[in-house]
């Protein structure tokens, strides 16, 4: 401790005391205000420029899943209008089908209609016709039949025979 | 018969080398379990080993 | 390639100072211990010429080459001259009606034919004029000053010339900057307060930093291992401490917060001394490391005159190249440890405490 104090010289720490104080200040001013306000800049600088990036890699991934989405519903749009048109044209086909069926059964049930009609006209004429021709037949047959006396008993004989009483 | 204090003196530098010792020990211990925490030890441990060296230095001086 | 550059440069330096120091005990054969031991205490005070090399010639008469510095006293008024007066402490000088004599690199007034006298524990007891002089270690600290300003202004103008980039020499030193602040004074300090103590703690780590360099060239300047600068050093890291220190700091001294009443009243004395002892041990750490660096350096050097053969004064110079590597790392490492411990102690002082009872 001795040696200390006699080691000490007043003139040294004097000097020291002033330039050290004098090179704070001095630095303050011309070096390390400048440096450091440099530096925090451009680490803010970078801060915001690294922010933006982020903002804007975002804002594209929320564009990309915007267009994703716009994509998807015309998609799914297509699908529907696709899948509309699909049924009318089936639809479409079915009522031209049921209507061709529908017409066509009409057309066959009047058909049969006017071919039974046809067929009962045509049977009630040929009964007429039978009829006239039976009687014409009967006309005749009994004409040539009833001529002479003997056929006539004849006819009358045989029928009493055949006549079980 | 008396004993130098330079003696004294001597006795407190071989703690104080034991108590830096210690610390340089405990600090790689440390860094050896966690490497991630490396810079904080060494503050941590140069902090520590320059407290022990202070009284180091103040039993030199006192003789 | 740089590192082999760095590497030459390093071998020149320390061959540059085993030059001068074999110029220095050129001739002196006998007693060469004693010689060695006063040169190296010579050499570790300040002094009051730029001494480069003294060698005694044939004719047993000591040749000094170096710069003398001026001299400036305060003895009744203002006194300025050129060391070269006192012819390295050989003559007395007069100056005026006064005589001073150099002793030890101390200045005496004396009688006409120089005397000191001494007491019984052999101090000099002649009066001590107060000492202003623009001593070796003055110069140098001017010199680290000048240095300073110029790197670092040239590194806060490159900013300003290129878009917020470091250029020049001075961008060697923005990491080291960088560092100061995200890894000393973030930490210890605080994101809230570190701003105002940043030029403080930055031009430290630098001063201190630098002087070491320059005490570990071959003019071997020692400057850190000085009492009075590590004093002053500690002494404004002390002053900035307690003036800036918030209310919370001081309860913590006198009243420790979450003991007991009786604790309380223990505490309080040696927190006090705490206050003192803690800037004190940053003094004599500095101080303590560079004197012991110069010193073994210096003595492992000298081994090479003392050993005078071929096999012990290689080894010393090994031992001397391996040490002064060391002592680099130490340069810095002081450098660091005392802008680390002013950080911390200027962290406790606006450190804002939540947990009134976390102690």
């Amino acid at each position: 401790m001795d040696k200390l104090i006699n080691e000490f010289s007043f003139g040294l720490f004097f000097w020291q005391l002033l330039i050290f104080i004098g090179l704070v200040l001095l630095l303050k001013k011309f070096a390390w205000k400048p440096i450091l306000d440099a530096i925090n800049e451009r680490e803010s600088s970078i801060k915001d420029a690294l922010s933006s990036a982020d903002i804007a890699r975002k804002e594209i991934e929320s564009l990309n899943e915007e267009n994703q989405r716009i994509i998807k519903s015309a998609r799914s749009e297509r699908e529907a209008l696709l899948k509309e048109a699909r049924n009318t044209g089936s639809k479409i086909i079915e009522d031209a089908k049921q209507e061709a069926k529908d017409s066509a059964n009409q057309l066959i049930k009047q058909a049969q209609e006017s071919i039974e009609s046809e067929k009962r006209a045509a049977i009630q004429e040929l009964k007429n016709q039978v009829a006239g021709i039976a009687i014409q037949i009967a006309e005749k047959v009994l004409h040539n039949e009833l001529e002479n006396k003997e056929k006539q008993n004849k006819l009358i004989k045989q029928l009493i025979k055949e006549t079980k009483l | 018969m008396e004993i130098p204090a330079i003696v004294g003196a001597g006795l407190v530098v071989i703690g104080v080398g034991i108590g830096i010792g210690n610390i340089g020990k405990g600090a790689m211990e440390a860094i050896g379990r966690q490497p991630d925490a490396t810079g904080k030890i060494q503050t941590v441990m140069l902090i520590a080993a320059a407290l022990v060296e202070g009284i180091g230095f103040a039993a030199l001086f006192a003789v | 390639m740089l590192k082999k550059i760095h590497l030459k440069t390093l071998i020149l330096i320390f061959l540059g100072i085993g030059v001068v120091s074999a110029n220095d005990f050129k001739g002196s054969t006998k007693n060469n211990k004693e010689d060695i031991k006063e040169y190296i205490l010579h050499h570790l005070q300040d002094s009051h010429d730029f001494n480069l090399l003294s060698y005694t010639n044939d004719k047993g008469k000591k040749v000094h080459f170096g710069i003398p510095l001026p001299v400036i006293l305060w003895d009744n008024g203002l006194k300025i001259f050129s060391s070269e007066k006192f012819h390295h402490g050989e003559t007395v000088a007069q100056i005026g009606k006064d005589y001073y004599k150099l002793h030890h690199n101390k200045i005496y007034k004396t009688n006409s034919k120089g005397e000191i006298f001494y007491d019984e524990s052999s101090h000099p007891t002649n009066v001590t004029p107060i000492d202003f002089s623009l001593t070796k270690g003055v110069v140098s600290i001017i010199f680290t000053s000048i240095i300073m300003f110029f790197l670092f202004k040239s590194l806060a103008d490159s900013y300003k010339k290129n878009n917020k980039i470091a250029k020049g020499i001075g961008r060697y030193f923005e990491p080291i900057v960088l560092y100061v602040r995200d890894e000393i004074a973030i930490p210890n300090i605080g994101e809230k307060h570190y701003k105002k103590y940043m030029s403080y703690l930055l031009t430290l780590f630098f001063f201190i930093w630098f002087l070491n360099i320059l005490g570990l060239t071959p003019l071997g300047i020692n400057v850190t291992g000085n009492i009075a600068v590590t004093f002053c050093l500690a002494l404004i890291t002390f002053l900035i401490t307690n003036f800036t220190a918030k209310k919370v700091y001081w309860k913590h001294i006198f009243w420790m917060p979450g003991v007991p009443l009786p604790m309380k009243i223990a505490l309080a004395p040696i927190e006090l001394l705490g206050v003192i002892i803690k800037p004190f041990a940053l003094m004599i750490r500095l101080y303590a490391n560079i004197s012991a660096g110069h010193i073994v350096l210096m003595s492992l050097i000298s081994l090479i005159f003392i050993f005078r053969n071929w096999l012990g004064s290689s080894l010393s110079f090994i031992l001397a190249f391996s040490i002064s590597i060391i002592e680099i790392l130490v340069a810095v490492l002081q450098a660091y440890i005392f802008t680390v411990l002013s950080a911390l102690y200027f962290g406790f002082a606006v450190e804002e405490h939540d947990h009134e009872d976390d102690h």
